[in-house]
């Protein structure tokens, strides 16, 4: 109690009095000095003083001071064993530290022994920590224990609301503590709960389930829909759970949730009975005068409109849905009209009612000046949503206006919402173009490199487009105050254009040079370098030679010779030398030539941009349903369903083209442009975007172009198809629409021998098949040639030989990519090459054993470790198990039934064949513990041959080592038994 | 799913701050600093909610003091934002009329009573009663 903590209380005064940050400083530190002390002379404190001590360490840190000591007497307080000590020592310990830190390893037993124990208290104690700061090492050795109290019968509400909770930590922390087969009854069982605060935690933790697999809950759907039958005709809801007078809208607005997940209810009965609760509440929300009330019954119908948009209801129903937006978007009440805005944003991810949406424009467009950020930017979120290329002018002439007065923290992501539709929508090129140019003459602070880069790449590509791009810049170039961005791409636009307009009024190569030449002095090296490289343009598309202008830019390269920037310094004598060269000029300096076709680096960085939530949003989930099976180019991404006609297409080139102008010397005279992009390209990305003929050669552009292409979706799951055939020797190992990839194995010693059948499932054939092998260290891969071209529904082998060198359970990747029309698919699959195919079972008699096992005395060559969360197998599915990873039984040599023993050759090619020795030991009383200890003569391979079983024995090998890392309790010293001579389990324990 | 609850005074001063995702205590410091900052000079009649990095703030002020919590982008506005009115409501219960001084004085029973309140980042019980009741046997137990 507070009034019996005094000098905490006194504490909080003597803050509170200081007069400033100074004396507070002060009376902190002299606190903190006192307690270090006072820790460190632990003696003499009592259970009391630490506890005020530890309260008053949170309360320093509260005020945002760093508190450096003390965590260990914090964390030690949990194992106190009276109440008060322990509840401060577990309320402390999780403000203080995170799941992150060290100390919390050294409570994971006392934390389990409360959750185990019978005092109630405890238990709930230990829950809520665990719940609040557990972390990956807790959910592996806790999660049994948790689950079991949440199910139980004997246990009061109170810890089975917060078990629920405390194991929805634990399965976010690691998705595999919650066994799919046993939990999709339990979860029924617990969705019957008539305990409205159990129910809410449990339908939390619901969610979360079902975010992760909803497949293996539709036995739980019609539970949901009873529990919303029950709250929405206020069912059996206790008083104390209705909030002004509506039954839990958290319960309700978590269970219509956790229905969004199922991608649809097919049972019609169910169906009737869910839209019967959902109209109600469409239809029965008012809004009222009071807040609260107001803000709950809008929560509650706010969710009602996300199911039924998710559950593509009857088109009444959904007009019903828009109307009710409609009416938001114009409301007075910020919260609910930025509400509105904001669904009608997720509608359009869902529905087809984008006409609908449209009618809002003008509303939504008044919104984008409401003086609230919060709502200005749903409203640019929606705008952005809602734009095609019917109203894309209307919509970018609004944003580029709304551009000059938007603050600071929305430009630059209006700058890029603005080039995006621009690109996407553009009606025609030339309104593109002018676009672009506001754009950076209005913001070019926030316009990003990649944004002119873009606007290169269409001049470029389109021919008919370059007079008009370069008489833009030449108007915009005479401007007094210019963005410097707008000078990079104005000089680089007339450099390359503009002798197009020479026939102009005022665009002679002397009047451009000048405009250009004027801003010179004041811009910074990388702009200079530019310039420098369009007055050399100039220079060669001048016919005939104007000896006056060459005279000038000579002057400028001579200048420029000794200037400090090194590439500077480059381009001004090579193309000082180049310009001596006469006709040949011509071929160096040739026009940059077209770009190929590529996704926008700007509508990639935009769909990067993802939050990070704790579930993934159901309405992404369904968007990525809906895609999925489909080929589908990342252009159109899903609020813009359809291909707009006006789209702009960069034209494509052929190979044949593209070794012309390399020939044609094209990519040498851009080269020195090119080095200086490459310094100041924030991603390579960008690279692969503007210097595309220059990056064709090398591999940096075809790894991002595979990356950004690669829409096309597997149908089988990749990873189950790896286990398998780590298992098994011939398979599947890949499939999308248009390939399947099989494998077939013989292993021989350290030697194996990988087909690779690619089958072309389609009547086209598969161009650019190309396939790589990316070998670890430990094996030695060699792939046969693998053919460009696939025929139409024909079959390829490509067998791949295999030499294993050493021991590793890292597993060679097999980066495969292939064309099919336009689309680049590339796909990185792990082969089955994995340790346990280079093991050979071999049978060993006890007389071998027993001297063998002796000879390895311990680590590093033989090493031992409890394992826990095992699955739980019976022995003879164990005894399967070890059979297929090659690992032969043998029969009686340890007497104890419940233990086994193995052994296996393995092969590579250092050390030719070394023998392993496996022992396991299980407990029967508890199938998710045993022993496993492994002995070979090469420590490396007894590693990688223990943490090869513990992954098969925990779970399915998961993608990366570092998610499979199972929890391994080093073992704790035992005394030895005495052996029995004549028994061979019992020697075997005693030499454990 | 709730990342962290904070509640502070017009001042800046943190008067509770509960994270339910592991951050560094640098890390917790910006935040601190930067939701203040975001939501102090917010006008009454704009909305309760305001986007924060990836995520956002559903926030409520009751006198001089703010209320923010900050959640997945996906989650549902304004049950949170009710979520921190009951939050309220059970606090002025416990102290009869609360005012700053009270959480100042016992905050560590409002850290008590927020985990009866709020677990894992997610609601545990949303009765008011209950959760009185619960306090009274703990508080026995001292």
């Amino acid at each position: 109690m507070a009034s019996t903590m005094r000098g905490l209380s006194v504490f909080i005064s003597d803050i509170r009095n200081c007069q400033n940050k100074e004396q507070e400083r002060l009376r902190v530190d002299k606190e903190l000095g006192h307690i270090r002390t006072r820790f460190k002379n632990e003696k003499g404190l009592t259970p009391y003083e630490k506890k005020k001590y530890v309260w008053k360490m949170l309360y320093i840190y509260m005020l945002g001071y760093d508190v450096d000591f003390g965590h260990m007497e914090t964390v030690s307080l949990i194992s106190a064993p009276k109440y008060p000590e322990k509840q401060v020592g577990y309320i402390v310990t999780s403000c203080l530290l995170n799941e992150n830190h060290d100390f919390l390893r050294m409570v994971v037993n006392t934390v389990r022994n409360d959750i185990i124990g019978r005092n109630e208290t405890f238990q709930c104690l230990a829950l809520t920590m665990v719940g609040n700061i557990g972390g990956r090492e807790f959910a592996e050795s806790l999660a049994p224990d948790v689950q079991k109290l949440l199910v139980s019968n004997s246990c009061r509400p109170l810890v089975r609301k917060k078990a629920a909770l405390c194991l929805l930590r634990l399965f976010r922390k690691n998705p595999d503590v919650v066994n799919i087969d046993g939990w999709s009854d339990r979860m029924a069982q617990l969705l019957d709960e008539r305990d409205l605060g159990v129910l809410t935690s449990a339908m939390s933790l619901f969610v979360a389930l079902v975010s992760n697999n909803a497949d293996a809950y539709w036995n739980c759907v019609a539970k949901c829909v009873k529990i919303l039958e029950r709250l929405a005709r206020s069912n059996d809801v206790p008083q104390e759970y209705t909030y002004y007078g509506i039954p839990s809208p958290w319960l309700q607005v978590k269970t219509m949730r956790a229905l969004q997940y199922f991608p649809t209810i097919e049972d019609p009965s169910i169906r009737k009975s869910l839209f019967e609760v959902l109209q109600r509440i469409l239809m029965g929300t008012d809004v009222v005068k009071n807040v609260n009330k107001n803000n709950a019954s809008h929560a509650v119908l706010f969710e009602a409109l996300a199911l039924v948009m998710h559950l593509d209801a009857e088109k009444e129903m959904m007009s019903q849905c828009v109307a009710l937006l409609g009416k938001f978007i114009s409301v007075r009440e910020p919260n609910i009209r930025y509400l509105g805005l904001e669904n009608m944003s997720r509608m359009l991810m869902v529905s087809d009612v984008q006409d609908i949406i449209k009618r809002h424009q003008a509303q939504i467009i008044t919104s984008l000046k409401d003086p609230d950020i919060s709502i200005r930017r749903r409203s640019l979120d929606l705008l952005y949503g809602m734009c095609d290329i019917s109203n894309a002018k209307d919509i970018v002439e609004e944003l580029l206006q709304y551009l000059s007065t938007a603050e600071f923290a929305m430009r630059e992501e209006l700058a890029l919402k603005i080039a995006i539709l621009a690109e996407k929508f553009a009606p025609d090129l030339s309104w593109y173009v002018d676009v672009i140019l506001q754009l950076i003459d209005k913001a070019g602070d926030f316009v990003s490199d990649d944004i002119w880069y873009r606007v290169v790449q269409f001049v470029t590509n389109n021919e008919d487009l370059q007079p008009y791009a370069a008489a833009k810049a030449r108007v915009y170039l005479e401007k007094p105050a210019l963005h410097e961005t707008m000078v990079k791409v104005g000089a680089y636009l007339l450099g390359e254009y503009g002798h197009l307009l020479a026939r102009r009024p005022g665009c002679s190569p002397k009047e451009l040079f000048s405009i250009i030449n004027e801003k010179l002095p004041t811009v910074s090296p990388p702009t200079v370098a530019i310039l420098l490289s369009s007055y050399a343009k100039m220079l060669m598309h001048t016919h005939p030679p104007d000896s006056d202008l060459q005279d000038q830019i000579l002057a400028i390269f001579r200048k420029y010779e000794s200037y400090i920037d090194v590439e500077i310094q480059q381009r001004a004598v090579e193309y000082f030398l180049l310009s001596q060269k006469g006709a040949a000029l011509m071929d160096v300096l040739a026009e940059m030539p077209k770009f190929p076709e590529r996704q926008s680096a700007l509508l990639r960085k935009a769909e990067d941009v993802e939050a990070d939530t704790a579930e993934q949003s159901a309405i992404r989930l369904r968007s990525l349903q809906q895609t999925s099976n489909a080929l589908v180019l990342t252009d159109q991404i899903p609020p813009n369903g359809s291909l707009p006609v006006g789209q702009l297409n960069l034209v494509k080139i052929t190979s044949q083209n593209m070794e012309n102008s390399v020939e044609q010397g094209g990519i040498e005279a851009y080269g020195a442009v090119g080095k200086v992009d490459l310094e100041q390209a924030p991603s390579p990305d960008l690279l692969g975007d503007l210097l595309g003929p220059l990056a064709i050669e090398g591999p940096l552009a075809l790894a991002s172009l595979g990356d950004q292409l690669n829409t096309v979706q597997p149908t089988v799951n990749i990873e189950e198809r790896f286990n398998a055939l780590c298992l098994k020797d011939s398979g599947v190992l890949y499939e999308d629409p248009h390939i399947q990839i099989g494998v077939k194995a013989e292993w021989r010693a350290h030697h194996g021998r990988l087909v690779l059948f690619l089958g072309n499932k389609n009547v086209s054939p598969l161009s650019s098949v190309k396939a790589l092998i990316l070998p670890p260290r430990h094996l030695k891969m060699e792939l046969s040639l693998v053919p460009e071209t696939i025929p139409p529904r024909a079959q390829v082998q490509c067998p791949l030989d295999v030499v294993s060198l050493q021991a590793s359970r890292d597993v060679p990747v097999l980066d495969f990519s292939y064309k099919f029309g336009d689309a680049v698919v590339n796909v990185k699959l792990r082969l089955p090459t994995v340790l346990n195919k280079f093991l050979q079972p071999t049978t060993v008699s006890a007389e071998e054993f027993f001297p063998y096992w002796k000879s390895i005395p311990g680590p590093p060559t033989k090493l031992q470790e409890v394992v826990r969360g095992v699955k739980a197998l019976s022995l003879p599915e164990m005894a399967n198990l070890f059979a297929s990873l090659h690992l032969g039984i043998s029969q009686g040599l340890d007497l104890n039934p419940n233990n086994l023993v193995a052994s296996a050759t393995f092969y590579s090619e250092n050390s030719r064949s070394i023998l392993c020795l496996i022992r396991v030991e299980t407990d029967p009383a508890d199938r998710t513990q045993l022993r496993l200890t492994v002995a070979s003569g090469d420590p490396i391979l007894t590693f990688e041959l223990k943490e090869l079983i513990k992954e098969y024995l925990i779970s399915i090998p998961a993608p990366s080592l570092a998610a499979a890392a199972p929890t391994a309790v080093p073992l704790q010293p035992e005394s030895p038994m005495i052996p029995a001579s004549n028994d061979p389990g019992a020697l075997l324990a005693a030499l454990l | 799913m709730i990342r962290f609850i904070l509640l502070q005074n017009r001042q800046g001063k943190t008067r509770l701050a509960k994270y339910y995702v592991p951050l560094e205590e640098s890390e917790k410091h910006k935040v601190e600093y930067e939701v203040h900052r975001l939501v102090v000079n917010r006008d009454p009649k704009f909305t309760n909610f305001v986007e924060f990095r990836t995520h956002k703030i559903i926030y409520r002020r009751y006198a001089g003091l703010f209320f923010s919590m900050c959640v997945d982008i996906t989650d549902n506005e304004l049950a949170y934002l009710e979520s921190i009115h009951l939050f309220v409501e059970i606090l002025d219960h416990f102290f009869s009329n609360v005012c700053e001084l009270d959480l100042v004085f016992n905050f560590h029973k409002v850290y008590l009573i927020l985990d009866e309140f709020i677990l894992a980042g997610e609601l545990q019980e949303t009765s008011k009663k209950a959760i009185i009741e619960r306090m009274g046997e703990l508080e026995k137990l001292e």
